[in-house]
């Protein structure tokens, strides 16, 4: 794939666990919930990387639909996504604060500077 | 309601171990996602935010008190205790594993229910007037010919693959309450101007989406015996000439604007000339046989508007103001059918909790003969409640929060779920809907503004009918912002129409006071009587639009 393709940086890798379908995130390791723990890529070399390692999961059909999105980090350490999309992927919607990661991990939203 | 026989029992029960292997085989990697989701999607499986979806059928919007306590169950056991129901009358649940699906269609087949065709290229459930056996201006049950088309269409071999999804909508009544003018086909029931003999008008060509339209008349009289191989005749030429190079143009109501209705019609009558109508047909004993099911329950012999009533309504101004608004007229005196509105104030159009399910089933066991309904705007009809049942009826709802008294008000707003939840979603409806219902929440102001339908989608696919709200909000992005475009004069009824776009998009914040600069044209100008869309009708657009541009702040432009 060419940089052309790729997101601006910073950027982390998201995907939708195959047998739950909850949002995960590349760790550098393997996959996980928590977007705090999520690796970031900054530089093209890390992004290129982080894609590939997006590719075999999705292949090991461990994860679907596994793309970069591009993320600004949080005074918290939380990598943000650029995007309001990706940002209420990151926490559950919007309008349910008792549900989806914001509930699941108290702070969460705080550290990501996002009020609900 | 229709119980399934042997064959219908049989095939869902196969269907569900058909998938369970699917879903085994996508797990263990034998099929890969691009192999898997057409099939997860034929059984109703999409993949949205933060989880899976189910979308679970709810054929022409009936369902029976224990298959609502079923959708309870499955709520909580499988999602977070709570359900949405949608505009075509289905229930989705937003937080599903894929592991579970299989057991949750078991649990489903346990009570009659299955997610077939809810999603995917082919003919989608089939839905309804939600006052189907109840209005006094119907003609005819559409019942039990809305299952005829299910049975006809279920896993039809020829329109399994069709160039894209095909919605049909039916009504038996006068008052079109099913929306059937925007529905690829819409079938009204109608009575022959000569011979009274019932048949169906057909239209053709309706829809919502990116290109919205009024569906055409492509039959005026249709004798009953001949509906499925006209239907199959139509399905044909739209199968063999709707696009498959482009999904944005694959509706048939492209190909209807295309050609033209003219020629349309001129070949689905060639098609049809060609089939043998008895053939294709169910035989009438089978038809006799659905029919049955839909029969009458056994209404007592009871007065209308009996004194328990009329002493309720005048000792309790909330009780009669929800009679008032939610009662709506049943053809069996001393009945009525109500409107449980799911449209509270600050909630999520269309949720419904677990709690809610079982509350809503007992009440229906209890007072409607175990029968409710979906409405396409989403909520939940009761519709066979004695009127000297109803204040019983409004306390127990109101203790469960399922009272509120505003069915077809400012306030009894559809939306979509939007991108709180949709993947496909450009920008978020719930929380729009929750700010306008706040915002006109004083249940007199309501009643002031009289009956109003703004319907709000969060993407152009247009889940939400905004192009058929009297108000129309469409969620878009520009600029990496959600932007709001707001459409005014569209009708889902007799009168259906696509609303105009008023102007440049809004910001989220700007909707509610761009909305109350419209309801300001329309007190300030109404005449004795006239509702909204009847004055927007009389007034045209322009006095509407010169208000709304009037004060947008130059920046959301």
């Amino acid at each position: 794939m060419s940089s052309a393709k790729l997101p601006p940086l910073p950027a982390i890798l998201i995907a939708n666990d195959l047998l739950t379908g909850d949002t995960v995130f590349y760790s550098g390791q393997g996959w996980t919930r928590h977007p705090g723990e999520a690796q970031i890529a900054e530089d093209e070399a890390a992004s290129l990387g982080l894609e590939a390692a997006g590719q075999e999961a999705m292949r090991l059909n461990r994860v679907v639909d596994a793309y970069l999105v591009d993320v600004v980090l949080s005074a918290g350490g939380i990598p943000v996504p650029r995007h309001f999309r990706e940002r209420f992927r990151l926490l559950g919607p919007t309008i349910r604060p008792d549900l989806g990661k914001q509930a699941e991990f108290p702070g969460l939203a705080a550290q990501a500077g996002q009020t609900r | 309601m229709y119980r399934y026989d042997e064959f219908d029992a049989a095939f869902v029960r196969d269907r569900v171990a058909q998938f369970s292997a699917q879903v085994e085989r996508r797990l263990s990697g034998a099929l890969t996602e691009d192999e898997f989701k057409p099939l997860r999607l034929q059984n109703g499986v999409y993949l949205q935010l933060h989880a899976y979806m189910l979308r679970i059928a709810i054929p022409y919007g009936t369902l029976s008190a224990r298959q609502l306590r079923q959708l309870a169950l499955i709520g909580e056991r499988f999602d977070r205790g709570y359900g949405h129901f949608t505009t075509r009358q289905n229930l989705q649940f937003n937080w599903i594993q894929l592991k579970d699906v299989p057991e949750i269609l078991s649990l489903l087949a346990d009570v009659e229910m299955h997610a077939i065709q809810t999603s995917g290229n082919c003919i989608r459930n089939v839905t309804a007037d939600q006052f189907a056996g109840v209005a006094a201006d119907e003609i005819e049950d559409p019942r039990p010919v809305a299952e005829l088309i299910r049975q006809w269409s279920t896993a039809h071999p020829e329109f399994s693959f069709l160039p894209r999804k095909f919605k049909i909508a039916v009504t038996g009544a006068e008052e079109d309450r099913a929306a059937v003018a925007v529905h690829d086909i819409g079938l009204r029931i109608v009575r022959h101007p000569e011979t009274g003999e019932t048949g169906y008008a057909v239209l053709v060509g309706g829809g919502l989406g990116r290109t919205p339209m009024v569906g055409k008349w492509v039959r005026d009289f249709l004798p009953k015996p001949h509906l499925l191989a006209y239907l199959e005749a139509l399905m044909r030429v739209y199968n063999a000439e709707g696009r498959r190079d482009n999904k944005y143009k694959a509706r048939v109501k492209i190909l209807v604007h295309e050609i033209g209705i003219e020629a349309f019609r001129a070949r689905v009558e060639a098609e049809f000339a060609q089939l043998d109508p008895q053939r294709i047909q169910a035989d009438a004993s089978e038809v006799e046989r659905i029919a049955r099911y839909f029969a009458p329950p056994a209404h007592a012999d009871l007065p209308d508007n009996p004194p328990a009533l009329r002493r309720a309504r005048a000792a309790n101004p909330d009780f009669d103001r929800w009679v008032e608004q939610n009662g709506f007229p049943h053809k069996v005196p001393g009945y009525q059918a109500v409107t449980l509105s799911l449209k509270g104030i600050g909630e999520a159009p269309g949720d419904i909790s677990s709690a809610g399910m079982r509350l809503v089933a007992d009440l229906a066991d209890r007072y409607s003969f175990g029968e409710i309904r979906v409405t396409h705007a989403q909520n939940l009809v009761l519709p066979h409640i004695r009127q000297e049942d109803l204040h019983d009826l409004w306390q127990a709802l109101a203790a469960g929060g399922l009272a509120t008294a505003n069915a077809g008000l400012i306030t009894d707003i559809i939306a979509c779920p939007g991108l709180d939840y949709c993947a496909l979603a450009t920008a978020r409806s719930i929380p729009i809907a929750q700010a306008l219902a706040t915002r006109f929440a004083a249940p007199e102001r309501q009643r002031e503004i009289g009956p109003l339908a703004i319907k709000i989608s969060g993407c152009i696919n247009a889940c939400g009918h905004h192009h058929v709200g009297h108000i129309g909000i469409l969620g878009l992005e520009k600029r990496g912002e959600e932007s709001y475009q707001i459409t005014l004069g569209g009708d889902a009824g007799n009168a259906s129409a696509i609303g105009e776009i008023l102007g440049p998009g809004l910001v989220a914040g700007d909707v509610p006071d761009a909305i109350e600069r419209l309801v300001a044209v329309y007190l300030a100008h109404r005449k004795p009587g006239e509702v909204f869309v009847e004055s927007v009708r009389r007034l045209g657009i322009q006095p509407f639009k010169t208000a709304f541009n009037a004060e947008i702040r130059h920046d959301a432009a």
